[in-house]
């Protein structure tokens, strides 16, 4: 035994080979992939979406009312049973669910939009200007956006453009702040400096280097942002202020179940299940990015 | 601190003015006014209501004097005993209502304590039942205990409050009969809008708590107070609480806010006679003042209910006094 059999010695790895490399964001997607609660949460929210865009082709129509049919509780012709007007809840449900999706991804957009590049121009130009724009987020903050939105869909009629206007201005302040923070921490770091010395176009760096680095945040925010999207949404169709018929969303539907409930109680479990479902798996997906991408909370 | 007060309160300022402004300006600019019906009104008969309600003075002087009607001129907070009028305690005019025959200083006294009522029980529940079970859940980390209360919390969180009220009603009021559906009369139908309101808060407040605490559980300061043979309620309490408790006051100022706009939703479920309800209504019927005077009552009370949380963070954090 003077020596080790040559398997257990560590294989001389040949000069020209490296391990390949990890990228941090193949790392995020492994950490990811282990959370199962992320993972279903994922399935949950792709399998919906897919359903809402799919369903409808083979699902009866939302708008066919049969009358005489009325409300009917569940069963094997309808699903999730039938409306007071005789129109199939499943089909109903699935093309709300369109809309609510729709608001939740483009309200989320337009905060986005605004809040990344408000934030972006705060955190690269910095001094004065940085001081004047986050003292207005700062007071925009203290402003019960709520009852502006109201008081904006009450006003100007109950127009889904401006529904997602409204809900974009006022979900985009966090964003901002995040977005801030981000883009001043990684403008004082080494591999920024060095990207500078390097000689790199101001363009490259920003591209390259910073948006990558500020994206993780960004991306978290967002995944929770729009959950909360479409909780407004749905919050304000419950007052009557939403989507306007025949058009409806999962609101909407929450609202006309909750009226009718005594008799009818599929009309506000069904609804409500479904939208809770998802507003669950978005959160939980978003949870799982924070961990993967190792978000810290950020507050400011 | 005294200054840190001073400087909040300056900024409070410019944040009631735009939103004064604001609202002003805008319900002024849309179609439609509190006075457009499909009945027609007698020309000299509208002459008398736009002389009545200053709407034929320019805009700018209507908006000068409505300004100075709301500046406070007096300061006797003891009137409020006698009932809430703003106008004999500090000289806060809201002016006549447009659609009721009364002013909104009375429809404010009138609607303001059930939806105050709602608000503060939501709150109670909101810290009673989010506090402890946050704090179970960071003490108890990674127990099942740890696992329900985290599960709990985010079922209160994805479940709005529109599906849990009905939900709850359903449940508890027309299948087990144990409270009334709807109305604000005996102390019993609190319970329900109360629970309803305060689940989404609790919620968050108990998954900012067990962070919170988790964070302060790992400082050293912790360990010492372990080592030097505290009891585990006694470092819990005496140590830890003061620190894992700051998540929770800095949500604080966004849950009252939150509380107090969610109560349109439940007060409209729950049939309650609160203010939350008239501020929707009045904003469809155009009524200039009752809406001005509600979004300015609701402002107020969000921007000086985060001033409190603000002073409160401040006490409890040291290190942010030096900022």
């Amino acid at each position: 035994m003077l020596s080790p059999s040559p398997e257990r010695l560590p294989r001389a790895l040949p000069p020209d080979s490296t391990e390949p490399g990890h990228s941090p964001w193949s790392d995020a997607w492994h950490r990811l992939r282990r959370n199962r609660l992320a993972v279903a949460g994922g399935l949950v929210v792709a399998g919906m979406i897919l359903l809402c865009l799919v369903g409808p082709l083979f699902a009866q129509s939302y708008q066919d009312q049969q009358l005489d049919l009325g409300a009917t509780p569940p069963g094997a012709a309808h699903w999730l049973g039938t409306d007071t007007l005789g129109r199939d809840l499943f089909s109903r449900i699935l093309y709300g669910g369109r809309i609510s999706i729709a608001v939740g991804l483009i309200a989320t957009f337009v905060a986005l939009v605004i809040g990344v590049s408000y934030g972006a121009i705060a955190g690269f130009v910095g001094g004065k200007l940085d001081t004047v724009m986050m003292r207005i987020v700062d007071i925009l903050y203290a402003l019960p956006f709520t009852i502006f939105v109201i008081l904006l869909m009450v006003f100007f009629g109950q127009n889904i453009f401006l529904l997602f206007f409204a809900i974009g201005a006022v979900e985009w302040l966090t964003m901002a702040r995040i977005v801030r923070g981000q883009v001043l921490s990684v403008k004082r770091m080494e591999f920024i400096e060095a990207a500078h010395a390097l000689g790199l176009s101001r363009a490259r760096i920003i591209f390259r280097h910073v948006i990558p680095n500020v994206l993780g945040p960004v991306i978290v925010y967002t995944t929770l942002t729009i959950p909360a999207v479409m909780l407004l949404e749905a919050f304000l169709s419950f007052l009557g202020l939403g989507v306007q018929a025949p058009m409806s969303s999962w609101g909407v539907l929450i609202k006309y179940g909750a009226d009718d409930m005594e008799e009818f109680w599929w009309l506000l479990v069904f609804p409500g299940v479904v939208f809770s479902l998802t507003l669950f798996s978005l959160n939980f997906l978003g949870d799982g990015l924070r961990d993967a991408l190792d978000v810290r909370s950020s507050k400011d | 601190m005294l200054r840190f007060i001073g400087r909040r309160l300056l900024e409070a300022i410019p944040v009631m003015f735009i939103i004064i402004t604001g609202t002003f300006f805008m319900q002024r600019f849309v179609p439609g006014g509190p006075f457009t019906s499909e009945k027609a009104v007698a020309p000299e008969v509208q002459r008398n209501l736009d002389a009545y309600y200053h709407l034929s003075d320019p805009l700018w002087k209507q908006y000068r004097d409505y300004l100075w009607d709301l500046t406070p001129k007096t300061f006797h907070p003891l009137a409020l005993r006698d009932g809430l009028d703003l106008k004999a305690a500090f000289g806060i005019d809201f002016r006549p209502s447009f659609k009721y025959n009364r002013s909104v200083n009375e429809i404010i006294a009138y609607k303001l304590p059930a939806s105050l009522e709602l608000g503060g029980w939501s709150l109670f529940v909101a810290l009673g039942v989010g506090l402890p079970l946050g704090i179970l859940a960071a003490v108890r980390h990674n127990s099942w205990l740890d696992y329900f209360c985290s599960s709990v919390a985010m079922t209160g969180i994805c479940v709005p409050t529109f599906v849990l009220g009905p939900l709850l009603v359903l449940a508890f009021a027309i299948h087990l009969h144990w409270f009334n559906a709807s109305g604000w009369n005996s102390p019993i139908d609190r319970v329900l809008p109360c629970l309803t309101l305060g689940s989404v808060y609790a919620a968050y407040i108990a998954r900012l708590t067990r962070g919170g605490f988790l964070e302060v559980l790992n400082q050293d300061y912790i360990r010492t107070a372990r080592a030097k043979g505290a009891t585990e309620t006694r470092v819990i309490f005496r140590h830890a609480l003061r620190g894992g408790l700051l998540p929770v006051v800095s949500f604080l100022g966004p849950a009252v806010a939150g509380i107090l706009t969610g109560s349109f939703v439940i007060e409209t479920i729950f049939q309650i006679p609160g203010l939350g309800r008239e501020f929707v209504t009045s904003a469809f019927n155009r009524d200039y003042t009752l809406v001005l005077g509600t979004v300015i009552l609701y402002a107020g009370m969000i921007v000086s209910l985060n001033l409190v949380v603000d002073v409160v963070q401040v006490w409890l954090n040291p290190k942010l006094r030096f900022e």
